[in-house]
């Protein structure tokens, strides 16, 4: 049977159908997991269509001085579709590089979005947009106690993870790769030890996603949830590409229960024959 | 006839003349701004929309105000 293609993007999006398995944060039981930022779409109305593809139920925002330019009408319009998916905010706190930026950028979040909710990033560099572990840690620990929920943006650091931990975070979300560079997942074995070395935690793969296969990866290596937004921004169909990322995350999360077969060094053969061609023999 | 005393603060990049003893509310309402609409920082601190009122202004101050946007 030849393989189709995706549906065009101008029709409306199919509707997805919902995971099986929740994944709970702070007590709210979410049917998709897969986040997706609102940034950098070509219009609203993509923006729209990708997040009813996408079927997320967590949506990231931000918050800007009001000198800079609008965005246009898309987060209002984006609030709506959300609403419509039972979809909830998650304000981050980007472009700040101290905890103390952090903390008062959250409570500006908090009180503009109605939510406790905040996606903590503290950048240490602005080359890789890596964030800064000690800064990170400080605010986690000063919002925690001030009542926020923090989803803390951080590397794959296992030591720096149980701090934020540690902090009060329900949740740590370590990156594959540098914000919008799109490379997938760059430290396998750091992110698989994060994996086995805290098994009951969330742990969502944050920042440098660039293909659905990447974010299959990731699920399959039994990460809870992704979050992404330039590998669908940027599309040349963000619609379509909402959709196919939506299909690997549930792919790669069913791929995850049913259980790897594990690598072998050599080949195996499948096919449950004797040890010699039966018609070759030498007999 | 003496002027009014007035201060003179900084609101995102440009200078502001308010009258002494101005609040943070009533930058607000000078900017035309609504108070759900945004939220404020002054010197770098955040004041909670319920604390404006009481928040006075003084010359050389720094306000930020902000507002929802998309982001990742």
């Amino acid at each position: 049977m030849p393989l189709t293609a995706h549906p065009p993007s101008t029709d409306r999006p199919a509707i997805v159908p919902k995971a099986t398995d929740p994944l709970l944060i702070d007590g709210v039981a979410l049917d998709s997991r897969f986040f997706l930022g609102t940034a950098g779409y070509p219009s609203p109305a993509t923006l729209c269509d990708a997040i009813r593809a996408a079927g997320s139920q967590v949506l990231t925002v931000g918050l800007k001085r009001t000198l800079q330019a609008g965005d246009n009408g898309a987060l209002t319009q984006a609030f709506a579709v959300g609403r419509e998916q039972g979809a909830r905010l998650l304000p981050n706190t980007a472009g700040c590089r101290s905890a103390r930026e952090a903390v008062q950028l959250a409570h500006m979040a908090r009180e503009l979005y109605g939510t406790a909710w905040i996606k903590l990033e503290v950048i240490g560099d602005d080359h890789t947009l890596q964030p800064d572990p000690f800064e990170l840690v400080a605010a986690a620990t000063e919002l925690v106690r001030e009542g926020f929920v923090v989803f803390p943006y951080c590397t794959e650091d296992l030591i720096v993870g149980r701090r934020l931990l540690d902090a009060g975070c329900p949740l740590l979300m370590p990156w594959g790769a540098p914000i919008g560079s799109g490379q997938g997942l760059l430290n396998l074995h750091g992110l698989r030890t994060l994996r086995e070395r805290l098994p009951d935690t969330v742990l969502v793969i944050d920042a440098g996603l660039g293909a659905p296969s990447q974010a299959a990866r990731a699920m399959e290596l039994g990460f809870d949830a992704v979050l992404l937004n330039s590998a669908v921004a940027q599309a040349g169909d963000p619609v379509a590409m909402a959709g196919a990322f939506g299909d690997a995350v549930r792919a790669g999360r069913r791929a995850f229960h049913a259980g790897l077969m594990a690598p072998q060094a050599f080949a195996v053969a499948s096919t449950p024959v004797s040890g010699h061609a039966f018609l070759l023999g030498d007999a | 006839m003496t002027a009014l005393p007035s201060i003179t603060v900084r609101l995102d990049d440009r200078t502001v003349a308010m009258p002494a003893g101005a609040t943070l509310a009533h930058l607000l309402e000078r900017e035309r701004r609504e108070a759900a609409a945004v939220a404020t920082a002054l010197n770098g601190r955040f004041v909670p929309r319920d604390a404006r009122a009481d928040t006075a202004l003084n010359d050389g101050d720094v306000v930020l105000f902000f507002q929802p946007i998309v982001g990742g």
